[in-house]
């Protein structure tokens, strides 16, 4: 099945689903309240973001001047940093260290580019065992799903949901608390730091003047996934550089509060390099993995090249009322949601991935909430253009925008096709097909009524009138 | 406008010539272009939309009862156009060009048109309006206006209805979803009417209403205004 056809499927059963709606709607009910109460404590968020997105430009467009800084400072403080060109690169580079260290375990922190690699099905299938110490990444392992969202990965699963799922993997009674099910899984986890031969974590950003990698969170698991296995290893898109220590002061409450409404995130962590002489905490080795897997190819398209400013808040999944109807799991990609559609296509091939492309209304409302101003719908038209351009969208729908072009620049044609539309609707409408599939409007008269064409247009009118 | 909506496009002659203006129809218009560019083919709504700029060069404001049809003028011309000979007109044609509502509220700061309407109105923001051209506060400042109206506000005003033209076609099924949600925040409100300034989102609402059997109704802000 492609892609398309699987996103048309899935999309159709979740849209008719109404307690999926029901879920999704008060999570981002929620997270909406939230958002509003804290963005109302800034003086001026438009400001911030204009900010934010000037930041981000000035990252991008001198895009392999900022991370051969940041390899710089990072191997001068004792890290190795490695470049990979695709995923099979950065799961090799993954591989060798894992094969160099003994590693039987990995300890995992929310990652969203080892999803975008398919690390834990490597790692298996080469004998290591992965566990995911974020909490919504847990219970995702566990149901053997992917995450539904880039922040929140289990929106879609209620309390209840996650009672059974812990019942039927780990034994535990039904019925528990959410106190219960975190002390739960806190109590698994643990043990699985102290046996953990590695750490991986991504990155939320990586700092050129100062080499060194930040990473934020709400659970502490990130902190302790870098900090107690002998080896960590931060993986991330080149497009997390960011130029000076001093931006975080902006992009650190920026993401908090357009990710999940907090102000800051619990945990916030610099890491500087391995453990020094003088420390007693801390690994043996730090690896920082810089991928591009087709971001490049992003940052040489001038037109869409902000893309890259994405910093993964997840707002504009959460505003978006596609994504509010469908759900995450519907897109088939890493990253879902109005930054998914408008990426996957250069990431993974515009042929597969242009469908997503099209299944936007085009409200906007993605390009309100982004906190760096990508102006996102602006994007699923650019990507909509290159479809068109590379021949992508059938001989029928084409033949039929060059006749429509060719009928709206000349009145008579125009005239003459909205009279045959009238008579066409007069049929259908005795001959009571309306609706039906012999209906040739179908795809919109299934669902939603027609409204009547009147019998005299607004030009009859204005003629009677001038007469 | 022209044929499906004509009694829309005839309320706003109405509502200006009641304020004095001068109004002309310019009879080559046909459309925007955003349909062909909205589906990705841009050659194609470049050619129509350059007939717009023509027909439209020398008219001293334009007026539009479309939200999503301003946007497209003012906004996504500039994505359209860019690079091309026409670039200079159609950011010509783009500073003349006006939302209805804000030429009405913002342009020529009228508030009270003298209409009268009766009935409980709850106002649907239309993505293009609201987001495109900020429009907010200036619609229901007319409708507030408005002689027995009773302006009602329902939950997620601000989401989008669903229709995002060839949208609603190629993705019916999410674009239904999306349009029962709003179908439902109106319903849920108690109002007599949804109002809007962009018929295509009232075709969409309305499609909707009509196959429930709603008997909320749908109406253009034109409509009400020029209500006596
Ligand atoms: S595109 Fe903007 S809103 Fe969406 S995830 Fe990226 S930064 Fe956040």
């Amino acid at each position: 099945m492609t892609h398309a056809c699987q996103f048309i499927r899935d999309s159709a059963t979740k849209a008719a689903d109404l307690r999926h709606r029901a879920v999704l709607q008060k999570a981002t009910g929620t997270y909406a309240t939230k958002v509003q109460d804290t963005k109302s404590l800034f003086i001026d968020w438009s400001y911030g973001r204009e900010l934010a997105r000037q930041r981000k430009w000035e990252a991008v467009n001198d895009l392999a001047f900022h991370l051969e800084e940041f390899d710089l400072r990072a191997t001068a403080r004792g890290m190795t940093v490695h470049w990979a060109e695709n995923a099979a690169e950065a799961r090799e580079i993954i591989l060798g260290l894992c094969k160099r260290h003994g590693v039987r375990k990995v300890v995992k922190s929310k990652s969203m580019v080892t999803e975008e690699i398919h690390l834990n099905d490597f790692l298996e299938e080469n004998g290591v065992i992965p566990v995911e110490s974020d909490l919504g990444e847990y219970i995702v392992q566990l149901r053997h799903e992917h995450p539904y969202h880039i922040v929140t990965p289990v929106m879609h699963l209620t309390k209840e949901d996650i009672d059974l799922t812990f019942h039927e993997k780990l034994g535990t009674p039904t019925g528990s608390t959410a106190e219960d099910l975190t002390l739960t899984a806190r109590r698994v986890l643990r043990n699985e730091y102290l046996t953990a031969d590695m750490g991986i974590t991504g990155a939320n950003f990586i700092i050129a003047e100062t080499g060194m990698v930040c990473l934020t969170e709400n659970e502490g698991n990130a902190r302790l996934s870098s900090s107690m296995p002998r080896v960590h290893l931060a993986i991330c898109g080149i497009e997390k550089v960011l130029p000076r220590l001093d931006d975080l002061a902006l992009f650190l409450p920026m993401l908090a509060v357009s990710g999940t409404g907090q102000q800051l995130t619990c945990y916030n962590t610099m890491i500087g390099g391995p453990r020094q002489t003088t420390e007693v905490d801390g690994p043996d080795e730090v690896h920082v993995i810089l991928l591009d897997n087709g971001r490049t190819e992003l940052l040489a398209d001038a037109e869409q090249r902000e893309a890259l400013h994405c910093i993964r808040c997840g707002a504009c999944l959460n505003a978006c009322p596609v994504f509010k109807n469908i759900g995450g799991h519907a897109y088939g990609t890493t990253y879902q949601g109005p930054i998914g559609s408008v990426i996957t296509p250069h990431l993974r091939g515009l042929e597969e991935w242009k469908h997503l492309s099209y299944a936007s209304s085009l409200c906007g409302g993605c390009a309100e909430v982004c906190p760096v101003h990508i102006e996102l719908h602006h994007h699923l038209l650019r990507n909509r253009r290159n479809a068109v351009q590379t021949n992508g969208s059938g001989w029928l729908e084409q033949i039929s925008f060059q006749l429509w072009s060719f009928a709206m620049r000349n009145t008579t044609i125009y005239r003459v096709c909205a009279l045959l539309s009238r008579f066409g609707q007069g049929i259908s409408r005795r001959l009571g097909i309306e609706g039906t599939a012999l209906d040739p409007l179908q795809r919109w008269s299934k669902t939603r009524a027609l409204p009547e064409i009147p019998a005299r247009s607004f030009h009859d009118w204005w003629h009677e009138r001038n007469q | 406008m022209d044929q499906l909506f004509p009694n829309v496009a005839i309320s706003v002659v109405k509502v200006l010539e009641g304020l004095g203006h001068q109004v002309d129809y310019p009879e080559g218009q046909t459309c925007c272009g955003q349909p062909a560019f909205n589906s990705g083919y841009w050659k194609e709504a470049r050619d129509v939309a350059a007939r717009f700029l023509d027909v439209f060069a020398d008219a001293e404001t334009i007026v539009c009862p479309s939200g999503s049809c301003t946007t497209m003028i003012r906004e996504f011309y500039f994505d359209l156009f860019r690079d091309t000979a026409d670039f200079k007109a159609s950011a010509g044609v783009a500073a003349k060009t006006f939302e209805f509502t804000e030429f009405l509220a913002r342009k020529l700061n009228v508030v009270d048109l003298g209409a009268r309407f009766p009935g409980r109105v709850v106002w649907h923001d239309a993505c293009h309006g609201l987001r495109g051209l900020c429009l907010k506060e200036e619609p229901r400042r007319l409708l507030r206006a408005v002689r027995g109206l009773d302006l009602l506000e329902m939950k997620e005003s601000e989401t989008c209805c669903g229709f995002g033209g060839t949208f609603s076609i190629k993705f019916p099924n999410i674009s239904t979803a999306m349009d029962d949600v709003k179908v439902g925040s109106i319903e849920e409100c108690g109002a007599d009417y949804v109002a809007s300034a962009d018929s295509s989102c009232l075709m969409q609402i309305g499609g909707l209403l009509e196959k429930r059997g709603s008997k909320v109704k749908t109406i253009h802000i034109a409509e009400i205004l020029a209500s006596r």
